[in-house]
This record gives C-alpha cells, sequence and structure tokens, in this order.
C-alpha cells in the first residue's frame, strides 16, 4: 500500500474520520459565506431605497430645475 | 486621568463607524491566522502525530472535535457577557457582538455534535447515547437555537435582542454542567485529557496541533464575529451617512 493510500485509509476508520472533517470544513465555510450574501443583499436593498428617494425629489421639484 | 481616557476610547470603539473599520482591519488579519495555525494544527495531527495505541488512527477526530466543544462553550460565554452588558448599559455594539455570535456558537455545538457522534460509532458501538456530556451539548445546541429563534421572533430588532439576551443569561448554567458533567456523572463519554493547571495526559505528538486548532478556532472566531457584526451594522444603521456612503462607493467597484 503507497504512503497516500495508508493515510487515506485511517487504519480502516476512514469512514468516521473523514467525514468528521468533511462536517467541520462544511459548516465552518457556510458560517463564513453566509455574512457575504447578507452584506451583498444589505448594500443592494439600501441602493434601491437610496434610487427611490432621489426618484421621488426629483418629481416634486419643479420641472425648470434641471437634474444635475 | 487614567479613569477618563480608557472609557473614552472604549465609547469610541463602541460607535458603530468606528467599530466598522476597526473590525474590518483586523478581520482579513484574524482570519489568516486562522487558516494558517489550521493548516499547521491538520498537518500535525492527521501526518505527524502517531496513531493511538488503543483507538488508532479514529483518535485523530479530537483535534476538530474537542477544540470545536471548546468553542460551543467559550462563544456561549461571550454570548452570556456581551448579554449582561447590553441589558444593563443598553449598549447597541454589546447586542450586536450577542446576537452575532449566537449563529457562529451554533455551527461549533453542531460540528462537536457531529464529529462526536461519528467517533462514538466506532468507539462505543453507538452514534448518541443519553448521558450527561453528550445531553448537555445537545442542551446547548438548543440554547443557541431558541436565542436565534426569540431575537427573529421580534419585529423590532432590539426588542429582540433584549428577550433573546435574556435568554442567553440564564443559559449560562447550562456551561459548567457541560464542562463538569464527566467529573459529576458516570458517563460512557472519556474525561478530559487536556489540563492546564496540571500534566495533561496527552503525549506532546498530540498535544501541540490540538491546542495550536484551539488558537485556529479562537481567531476563527474574532474573524466570523467581525464579519457578521459589520454587516449587522450596516442593515441597523441603513439610513445614516456612513452607510450610504459605503453602499454609493461599494456600487462604482
Amino acid at each position: 500500500m503507497s504512503a497516500l493510500q495508508h493515510f487515506f485509509a485511517m487504519g480502516g476508520y476512514a469512514a468516521y474520520v473523514w467525514p468528521a472533517y468533511a462536517a467541520f470544513f462544511i459548516v465552518l465555510i457556510a458560517d463564513t459565506l453566509a455574512p457575504r450574501l447578507r452584506r451583498r443583499r444589505v448594500l443592494r436593498e439600501l441602493r434601491a431605497r437610496l434610487a427611490r428617494q432621489s426618484a421621488r425629489q426629483q418629481r416634486h421639484s419643479p420641472p425648470s430645475a434641471p437634474s444635475a | 486621568m487614567m479613569s477618563d481616557w480608557i472609557p473614552l476610547w472604549l465609547h469610541k470603539l463602541g460607535s458603530p463607524p468606528t467599530f466598522y473599520r476597526f473590525a474590518g482591519t483586523l478581520q482579513p488579519w484574524a482570519m489568516t491566522l486562522a487558516l494558517l495555525l489550521g493548516a499547521i494544527a491538520l498537518y500535525g495531527g492527521l501526518l505527524l502525530a502517531p496513531a493511538d495505541y488503543q483507538q488508532g488512527d479514529a483518535y485523530r477526530i479530537i483535534f476538530i472535535h474537542v477544540p470545536s466543544a471548546w468553542m460551543s462553550m467559550f462563544i456561549y460565554a461571550v454570548m452570556g457577557v456581551a448579554s449582561f452588558i447590553a441589558l444593563v448599559w443598553r449598549i447597541k455594539l454589546a447586542e450586536v457582538v450577542a446576537m452575532q455570535s449566537a449563529p457562529i456558537g451554533a455551527a461549533f455545538t453542531f460540528i462537536t455534535l457531529v464529529t462526536g457522534s461519528l467517533w462514538g460509532k466506532p468507539m462505543w458501538g453507538t452514534w448518541w447515547t443519553w448521558d450527561a456530556r453528550l445531553t448537555s451539548e445537545l442542551v446547548l445546541l438548543f440554547l443557541y437555537l431558541g436565542v436565534i429563534g426569540l431575537y427573529h421572533a421580534f419585529e423590532d430588532r432590539r426588542q429582540g435582542a433584549r428577550a433573546a439576551g435574556f435568554l442567553a443569561i440564564i443559559g449560562v448554567i447550562n456551561v459548567p454542567i457541560v464542562h463538569f458533567s464527566v467529573n459529576w456523572w458516570n458517563t460512557l463519554h472519556q474525561g478530559s485529557t487536556v489540563n492546564v493547571f496540571g500534566q495533561s495526559k496527552m503525549a506532546w505528538d498530540m498535544l501541540w496541533p490540538l491546542l495550536t486548532m484551539t488558537l485556529a478556532t479562537k481567531f476563527y472566531y474574532v474573524a466570523s464575529l467581525f464579519r457578521r457584526a459589520r454587516t449587522d451594522l450596516l442593515d441597523m444603521e441603513g439610513g445614516k451617512d456612513w452607510v450610504r456612503k459605503i453602499a454609493e462607493d461599494e456600487a462604482d467597484r
């Protein structure tokens, strides 16, 4: 058996050791990605709100005043 | 006077835009350290450390199981203290730290239960048993989920943080129960291997990867908490000028 095969076999406990490490990484990667996605959503919604506000302000201002 | 300047910088750090910048500067460093130490710990634990004379290679789950279990308790303690500060002094940032710690703590508690189950099957012959250590760790997961659920159950976020903070403080009682359960009750779970104040029952080849991974998870928590707290502050302070500026700057990119 090669050294690599020996390593992956984990002395016969591969079916327990590797899923444990997989769970560790999958959960922490999900924990890392969740706030990034939320941040993007929060900023997108805020920009949409700001755009609506400025559109409303332009409608209420007299037509003679050109927008910058 | 000394007592004057300490509260001043603390007060400044407590202001959302200052904390946002402070956390943004430290966050990448904390994450880099976490990844670096984590990689070293994995190398030491999976490749350098010898197999256990009783458990063979199955014991290698310890290098993620025990640091995660420690984090599940550590983060709960931080959440409890931050909730207490938030309730007594009504500091917004303390609320943010408490509520944003909950999902990270829940993640580590979940990892602890899953890796423990995967370790228990080959060693004890069962995935699960209702003994003191396992049950109190499961209660810890439910406490975290309860705090998260209660926080989101309120329309007003600050009111939600206050209610969830109460639950978090009451639940602190469970932390010593988890820790001492292996001494107080007869349990299938093995006793502690690492002793801070005395001789650890572990060879150095196995101990250093475990301690290194413990440090890595601490830095990971700081990085994750800062990332979550920053996002939460943007959401909370959406109407303020400093957040508008960030929203506009990031749109240009």
